[in-house]
């Protein structure tokens, strides 16, 4: 697998993560009621929506690009 | 002596070598972190109810170290790409914010995660003195609620002779929010926040206390795995930047004048192992922090 292959697989993992801290944010707050976990679960849903964002602009720049290893 | 195959693939293997030298090698440090993380999952499984710590690590300071993480991660790839475009001083750029995401994630961690916990205390009571200590404890509560009793006393040692000196007969702790006030409902869950020890001191006698240390790799099989899995992480961050370093110096410039090809395929192997080391951290980031 070349970096690029990589570099996909490892956006896609940091995706589901920031989606899974987002997740887990918003229950950590609903039992704790501590307001800073809101604020966390809202960033969390921002990451992980710029790292789609990036995930699909990475790829279509490579395959434009052409950079194949 | 020319090494070959360093930019051309093997015509037998279709990539050149470093590239399956690289994976040999990941797929190696899959066995090692794997074995790890197997140690880790089975020591947890088998402890007993509530001796398992849980909440203890600061999550938004484990988050914002991600956050680096995933970010030298791109500039790593934007490094590598630059140099596929021949654009150096892109790749020069592109590679300093790299070792610098490097160099602030391992700061944070050797500087304020560390020896944050090195400072802190904990001894563990023992079962025929847990009553003499209830008010620190806070079983009873716990018992009513349904919930796995506590056994440990933390917070800041203000006496640190007393863990040598056999003369002194006592710790003399600054309690652990959890330990001042463990009557307190919202002391029933982890918080996973960083929450300073609080001004009221509590004497333990050390003929009660089952064992005690600072939150040190013997203190605990949690601290043992937390300390083992995140420093021989961090000894990669630091491997990482050392390459990274030497590729950034006029070393790399030198050699993308002769062979650019050849510096984008070090990087190339360099990311490789960088992307490992980060997608490492994420497993971490889950199994110690938020689970």
């Amino acid at each position: 697998m070349s970096l690029k292959g990589f570099h996909i697989l490892f956006i896609s993992v940091s995706t589901l993560l920031a989606l899974g801290v987002g997740v887990w944010c918003l229950w950590i707050e609903r039992t704790e009621s501590v307001p800073a976990f809101r604020i966390g679960a809202v960033c969390s849903f921002v990451a992980a929506v710029a790292l789609i964002t990036y995930g699909v602009w990475f790829f279509r720049k490579m395959k434009r690009l052409r950079i194949i290893t | 002596m020319e090494i070959p195959y360093t930019v051309t693939a093997r015509p037998d293997t279709g990539l050149w070598n470093a590239k399956v030298g690289i994976w040999l090698f990941l797929a190696s440090e899959v066995m090692l972190f794997g074995g790890l993380f197997s140690a880790y999952v089975f020591l947890r499984l088998d402890a007993d109810p509530g001796a398992w710590p849980h909440g203890l690590l600061n999550v938004p300071v484990g988050t914002m170290n991600t956050a680096i993480l995933i970010v030298s991660s791109v500039t790593v790839v934007m490094a590598w790409a630059s140099l596929k475009m021949r654009r150096f001083r892109a790749y020069w750029w592109y590679m300093l914010v790299t070792i610098l995401c490097g160099v602030i994630f391992l700061g944070v961690k050797l500087i304020y995660e560390w020896p944050q916990k090195f400072e802190h205390f904990g001894a563990f009571i023992k079962k025929d003195a847990l009553e003499k200590y209830e008010p620190y404890l806070g079983n009873h509560h716990l018992a009513e609620k349904g919930l796995p009793p506590r056994t440990e006393i933390s917070g800041h040692l203000h006496n640190h002779e007393a863990l040598h000196d056999e003369n002194v007969k006592e710790y003399e702790i600054a309690l652990d929010p959890v330990n001042a006030d463990p009557a307190n409902p919202a002391m029933d869950r982890p918080h996973f926040l960083y929450i300073p020890p609080t001004e009221k001191v509590a004497k333990i006698e050390k003929a009660d206390v089952e064992y005690a240390n600072m939150f040190l790799p013997k203190h605990s099989a949690y601290f043992a795995s937390y300390f083992t899995i995140t420093g021989l992480h961090g000894l990669h961050v630091l491997a990482g930047v050392i390459v990274f370093t030497y590729l950034w110096l006029p070393v790399g410039t030198k050699l993308y004048k002769r062979n650019p090809e050849h510096l984008a395929n070090r990087v190339e192997v360099a990311g490789l192992f960088w992307h490992f080391v980060d997608l490492i951290w994420i497993y971490v980031f889950a199994l110690f922090y938020l689970l």
